[in-house]
């Protein structure tokens, strides 16, 4: 019998478990209370699974108890970086089953600010995303336009972030003359010089490129199949705006471009909304230019109440402004599901209504939830740190995607 | 009616429902044109196959939304909404089923994965069931949650309350206790069938009897 060697049964197989990391939900790449359960082999995403929902304070279930008007300021308080593009959907969703008209300076209006809101939120959301991969710098500048941005809402609405300043018909009150004026001057100097000077830093920056160009990259099909929208699909490649595809109030007389991406990876969503800061600038442009005077919210009694001095001098407007501030308007029974473009993409109300003041159901589509729910194969197979570029180019915001 | 109000304008509902309707066959409940909205309820078993049907023929490739609504006093109480999207077509289409509580509704998860999280959603808030989505878990409520807040007969002010407790040192929950009673107002004028006795209305009925 021949001498057999023995053969070591440990040598170098040495099994290394995946291990489970927990991502939130206090961190501040989280943007907010997102607790995310990463599975990990070595350094690589294996499995991502989004806790949402700690934000969750049933505006849906309040909605349901108050007139249409109270529920307004709600819609404030989902997504608080765009508070008036939350509120868009809901108004139009309301003038929808009242089919009601806006007059033209308030659509005027609301696209102006709706814009505004764009920029705001945008200002907002790629400050972050450069500052989760690294740079401070442009983050401080963009948070000098959103400043800016809120200082024009308070001096439109009072309010610096939750206007409730859309209202169903119109608008709740015009602006001074002045404002317009401002803004007109600001979209000539210091958006333009503060916005490039931030960009200069980031759009060629070595490491914000090593960060962001191939991280994520999601096919047009997979797109579509995991409802993206927004700049997310716009990133893609699909060159799907509902600004464009289904106008609402006067974007139909506006004149923009909509960027697209070629690669369909973070950097290109990110390229995305940088250029659409500069076509939001230029639609205001185009309001200011266009906007007609006149009144700015319907002269439906029903449904709009009367001016504050008109209410001290007629009877019959007293009547309308205690029976719409009190009981407010009944809206016909029936079903609508309108969606605009909100700065993060489609921002859809699915409004019941039993004919009563009250909404019978309001079910809020929020844009964050099918884009956080991709987090799992876009990031399955990337590297841990490249998780938090991924949420900053998806741009989530949890008042919204929790509601 | 002409249409005055400035909301989202997509592509033309004529002969939509006419062609959907002669393309679900069997399938098909129900359908009609609302308020600019083509709404049609699909037999539940059958809700899977009518929106691949949709899907596939029909160019609807997106699903936007998955909704649910309470009407406690139907016998299946629940309606499961799915809102359609189609970019090529650049039209929207409303797809609709019912549901019990112990009636579970088939998966879309199978069409689209963005429905997991959807239809999670509505398990979670009404406790529709899915039958085959294989991740059926609560989403939006605590952690231990228990009942399904956004049914008609759940209370505003829910059940229970927490706070942090400085004995305990964690979190405890205990029963809700308001300091002042929820106050729901109603607004509808006593014309309009207000359901309470207001004052001075016994002798209107003590002069009939």
């Amino acid at each position: 019998m021949s001498l057999q060697l023995e053969q070591s049964p440990t040598t170098g197989d040495e099994v290394i478990t995946n291990y489970t990391i927990n991502f939130g939900p206090q961190h501040p790449a989280a943007h907010g209370v997102l607790r995310m359960v990463l599975e990990l082999d070595g350094e690589i995403i294996e499995r991502v699974d989004p806790h949402v929902g700690l934000l969750h304070r049933g505006t849906e279930k309040l909605i349901e108890h108050k007139t249409y008007l109270q529920a307004l300021p709600y819609f404030d308080r989902l997504d608080y970086c765009s508070p008036l593009a939350m509120e868009h959907s809901y108004v139009l969703a309301i003038e929808k089953l009242l089919n009601v008209e806006v007059p033209l300076r308030g659509q005027y209006l609301r696209v102006l600010f709706a814009e505004l809101t764009r920029i705001c939120n945008h200002m907002l959301n790629m400050g972050s995303h450069v500052m989760d991969v690294g740079a401070m710098t442009p983050n401080l500048w963009m948070f000098e336009i959103r400043e800016d941005c809120l200082n024009f809402f308070e001096r439109a609405s009072g309010a610096r972030m939750h206007s409730a300043w859309f209202r169903p018909g119109g608008v709740h009150q015009d602006v001074p003359e002045k404002l317009l004026v401002d803004i007109g001057e600001w979209l000539d100097t210091r958006l333009p010089t503060l916005f490039e000077d931030a960009m200069s830093l980031v759009v060629d920056n070595r490491i914000f490129k090593q960060r962001n160009v191939d991280i994520a990259v999601v096919s047009k099909e997979d797109a579509l199949a995991w409802g993206f929208s927004g700049p997310m699909i716009r990133g893609a490649g699909i060159p799907w705006d509902l600004r464009k595809s289904q106008p609402y109030d006067v974007y139909d007389r506006m004149e923009f471009d909509i960027p697209v991406g070629t690669n369909s990876d973070c950097y290109d969503r990110f390229m995305v909304r940088v250029e659409e800061v500069r076509q939001s600038a230029r639609i205001m442009k185009q309001c200011l230019r266009d906007m007609p005077s006149g009144p700015v919210a319907s002269d439906d009694r029903k449904v709009s109440p009367p001016k504050r001095a008109e209410m001290k001098q007629s009877m019959e407007s007293l009547i309308h402004h205690f029976k719409l501030y009190t009981e407010g308007f009944h809206v016909p029974a029936g079903e609508v599901y309108v969606a605009t473009e909100s700065p993060k993409g489609e921002f859809g109300v699915y409004l019941v209504s039993d004919g009563s003041n009250k909404p019978y159901r309001c079910k809020i589509r929020p844009t964050a939830f099918s884009h956080l729910q991709a987090m799992d194969f876009m990031c399955k197979g990337h590297m841990l740190p490249d998780a938090t570029a991924i949420l900053g180019a998806i741009d989530v915001v949890f008042g919204e995607c929790d509601r | 009616m002409a249409v005055i109000h400035s909301a989202p304008k997509f592509a033309s509902n004529e002969g939509v429902l006419a062609a959907l309707t002669a393309a679900l066959g069997d399938k098909f409940i129900a359908g009609r044109e609302e308020h600019g909205e083509v709404v049609i309820t699909v037999a539940r078993a059958e809700i899977a196959n009518a929106l691949r049907t949709l899907r596939d023929e029909h160019e609807y490739q997106q699903l936007m939304e998955i909704a649910g609504v309470d009407y406690p006093d139907r016998a299946e109480r629940f309606e499961v909404v799915y809102c359609l999207l189609s970019v090529t077509k650049n039209h929207r289409v409303i797809v609709k089923t019912c549901a019990a509580e112990d009636t579970p509704v088939p998966t879309v998860t199978t069409l689209w994965p963005v429905a997991g999280w959807l239809e999670r959603e509505v398990f979670d808030m009404y406790g529709v069931l899915f039958d085959g989505n294989t991740d059926l878990r609560r989403i939006l409520t605590d952690y231990g949650f228990e009942g399904h807040p956004f049914r008609k007969d759940f209370p505003l002010t829910g059940y229970v309350e927490l706070r942090y407790s400085e004995e305990d040192k964690r979190v405890v929950y205990e029963p809700v206790q308001l300091a002042q009673d929820l106050r729901q107002f109603d607004f509808m004028s006593p014309w309009e069938g207000a359901d309470y006795v207001l004052p001075g209305d016994e002798k209107a009925e003590g002069a009939k009897s």
